[in-house]
């Protein structure tokens, strides 16, 4: 199971990892601005995907270093499933106003009434869906770069993707003919439709981000810490009730103090028992956890080794 | 042994604070996955259920922590490049799995390109180590080709450090005499192909001896007394950034101010990494092409407005007059370098489609793109020989000299004295594919 808060662990570490030190946080700092500066400069429509989440919240912060707040030089664009926790939709809007940033929102909702994306049945993740709402709002604003917050660490298909990720014109990715990717001399040439995928914070791990968090006083929706609610215990998971993903039969409700790692669409994204009260106290259960970000919170991963890869070949972010 | 370049103290005091950035390379089934996989289990980096995803009929393979793609799953080998993270007591460490096979060479050369150091795996059971003698002539020991291909890239590409860990000596019956041949093959190659080797560690990966504890069977296992891999890894020095060279810049991106609320209206910032040497205000610079000169009024960090900017880091410069400049120009010391429009270089073919004389590609160098046509293959390295050889193309993976023409004037230097203002891509202009890694020798 997931690291708890025990009050001992809440001490200063006897042994401060190298980890901990500024240097590091500094060089990942520089790598993401100087990536996010080499897309504004190489690119004629970029934009950066946005999601109110951690990860993004990080980009972000990077993006007003690069650029100084309020003149992000590109658009931030959201994929909306229509099965977001509240908390982080609101979030995602304040602070895209806060920034005086262009805010896209594209829902997946808008892709089954045109008949693109079809639900197997009514209570399906559409979690893999966004792709098809993802690719449609890159035809339909020409985007020619989609800054994305993943990691390397969070996945091993992610593991294996360059920062500068080409996509064909159907947003494919070829995970076995990738670009070399040599010095930070990035090959930015494209065909027509075609586009790349960005990731300026590729070689952060969970527990960097959680640092940057503390150290730069990142602003996140609430549910990133300890709260009470009302979840169901499935397969190893907590599974929060909510009128999507109600209780099933013989299942028992119990309210958790929990806090959520990852913050995706509701009917895949479970939260971790936690008593996390701030970024400080995250970064320390982070130095003890014993599951990964993924295996302990997203359902739609554990269904097959390859179920990350398969989705990102598709136009999957 | 005595070739082999112990740690000076300078190296060993070096910055650790970053993370160091290394790969694991060599030949296919050498052992990388599983050294990697080692050193994650050892480090205690892997995770319960990353750990539950590689058991397979009771045995956890290791191997699979690291190949994360389907079809590296199926067919068994390391098709590209995986990155890894974690980190002991003393230090962070990102690593790049580089696959091992000839054909994913461009994947291999990718991940050392970003690398402060290199571990090249030598599988010790597929080395004739023990023929000595065969019907009365001396047989020479060989290595793989791809452990010499791959020692020459990292060379090639200025890897800070180079180790070499000689794999499986767990399975062969006298591993004393097994390691201390393979190092003398390994010294004997490094010095004739002018490689500095860190250091040479008999590891098994397998069972987990001298990659993160000593061998658990015997402490001078194969003569050897020295310090662990890991140990050596937390030692080793990040890249030292080129700071003797004049000031070299790269613009990366133009900031300009548009308000007419902006009292600064009409200025802009050129944003970019310092490629050598440094900067701060009162320097005069010239700009590349356009030969204007100017002086720097104001230097900018994203934190701050420090008092300089050193090479390696980002900047923003504002000069005291307006001049034309663009992303992709040159902002440069005056006076201190020679722009060319035609370079000698040595060059890492990586495209499946060779390298023909006479075609042009697209050149890239900081955030510059001009044309530029391969005017002369002067030679290729043969891998075994470490000679030179007349050829009329170079195929994929090829190692070998040729001459470009620009079609605009560049300034370069020497790879060996600045990585930035030495190093180029070269990209086909039909397919977009990164053909090449182009490491300056000298303006023809």
């Amino acid at each position: 199971m997931n690291a708890r808060t025990e009050p001992d662990l809440l001490l200063p570490p006897m042994h401060s990892p190298a980890q901990l030190s500024n240097t590091q946080l500094d060089a990942l700092e520089e790598e993401a601005i100087f990536i996010l500066r080499e897309v504004a400069g190489a690119f004629e429509r970029p934009t950066l995907l946005f999601s109110g989440g951690k990860d993004s919240l990080v980009l972000l912060k990077c993006a007003e270093k690069a650029f100084g707040s309020g003149r992000i030089p590109y658009p931030l664009l959201m994929i909306d499933t229509g099965h977001n926790f509240p908390e982080v939709t609101a979030f995602r809007d304040h602070r895209a106003k806060e920034l005086g940033a262009e805010l896209i929102v594209r829902s997946v909702e808008d892709s089954m009434a045109r008949g693109t994306v079809r639900l197997a049945h009514p209570g399906e993740s559409r979690n893999a869906h966004q792709s098809v709402t993802l690719l449609e709002a890159i035809e339909e604003f020409r985007f020619d770069a989609l800054i994305g917050g993943a990691r390397r660490d969070e996945e091993k298909a992610r593991a294996k993707e360059r920062i500068f990720s080409h996509r064909d014109s159907f947003g494919q990715w070829q995970p076995k003919d990738q670009r070399p990717e040599l010095w930070t001399l990035f090959n930015t040439r494209l065909a027509p439709g075609e586009h790349f995928r960005v990731f300026p914070i590729s070689n952060w791990t969970e527990l960097d981000v959680w640092q940057y968090i503390e150290r730069e006083n990142v602003e996140l929706p609430s549910i990133y810490y300890t709260h009470k609610r009302e979840v169901v215990e499935r397969r190893g998971l907590l599974v929060p009730v909510t009128e999507l993903t109600p209780p099933r039969a013989g299942e028992t409700v119990q309210t958790r103090d929990v806090r959520f790692r990852t913050v995706g669409d509701i009917t895949t994204t479970c939260p971790v028992q936690s008593l996390a009260a701030d970024a400080g106290d995250v970064v320390i259960e982070t130095l003890t956890v014993d599951v990964s970000e993924r295996g302990a919170t997203r359902m739609d991963d554990m269904t097959s080794e390859a179920s990350m890869e398969k989705r990102k070949k598709d136009g999957y972010f | 042994m005595s070739d082999v370049l112990e740690l000076s103290p300078a190296a060993v005091a070096a910055d650790t604070g970053t993370a160091l950035r290394f790969i694991t390379c060599g030949s296919v089934d050498d052992g990388k996955s599983t050294l990697i996989g080692r050193l994650l289990v050892d480090s205690k980096t892997v995770l319960q259920d990353q750990l539950a995803g590689v058991q397979r009929g009771g045995e956890t393979d290791l191997a699979l922590l690291t190949d994360g793609l389907s079809a590296e799953r199926e067919q068994g080998i390391t098709i590209d490049v995986a990155y890894r993270y974690f980190s002991t007591a003393k230090r962070k460490f990102i690593i790049g799995d580089a696959p091992g096979h000839e054909q994913y060479t461009r994947n291999m050369v990718t991940a050392a390109s970003a690398a402060d150091a290199a571990v090249v795996l030598v599988d010790a059971t597929k080395l004739a180590w023990a023929a000595e003698v065969e019907d009365g002539e001396v047989v020479k020991r060989e290595l793989l080709p791809q452990t010499r291909r791959h020692t020459l890239l990292c060379n090639l590409l200025r890897v800070q450090s180079i180790v070499f860990a000689v794999n499986k000596l767990d399975a062969i019956a006298d591993a004393d005499l097994a390691f201390e041949r393979i190092s003398a093959a390994l010294t004997g190659f490094a010095k004739a192909a002018g490689v500095k080797v860190a250091a040479i560690v008999p590891i098994s990966a397998l069972k987990g001896w001298n990659v993160a504890t000593p061998c658990a069977q015997q402490a001078d296992w194969c003569g050897y007394t020295g310090p662990t891999l890991l140990d050596l890894l937390e030692a080793l020095p990040v890249t030292v950034q080129d700071e003797a060279v004049p000031f070299a810049f790269p613009v990366q991106w133009v900031e300009k101010f548009s308000s007419s609320a902006d009292t600064s209206q009409g200025r802009r910032i050129f944003w970019g990494r310092v490629a050598s040497g440094h900067v701060e205000p009162g320097q005069r610079i010239t700009v590349l092409p356009s030969n204007q000169t100017a002086t720097v009024a104001q230097v900018l960090s994203h934190t701050r407005a420090p008092k300089s900017v050193h090479a390696g880091h980002s900047a923003g410069i504002v000069l005291d007059r307006e001049l034309d400049v663009s992303r992709g120009d040159w902002l440069l010391a005056p006076d201190a370098f020679e722009p060319t429009r035609e370079i000698t270089a040595t060059i890492a073919w990586l495209d499946d489609e060779p390298l023909v004389a006479g075609r042009v590609y697209w050149a890239l160098q900081g955030h510059r793109w001009v044309k530029a046509k391969v005017a002369r293959i002067v030679d290729r390295v043969n891998i075994t020989t470490l000679e030179s050889e007349p050829t009329a193309q170079l195929e994929a993976n090829a190692i070998g000299d040729v001459v470009l023409s620009l079609q605009q004037p560049l300034a370069v230097l020497p790879f060996a004295q600045s990585r930035a203002l030495g190093s180029l891509v070269l990209v086909d202009t039909a397919s977009h594919k990164t053909s090449a890694a182009v490491l300056v020798q000298a303006s023809a």
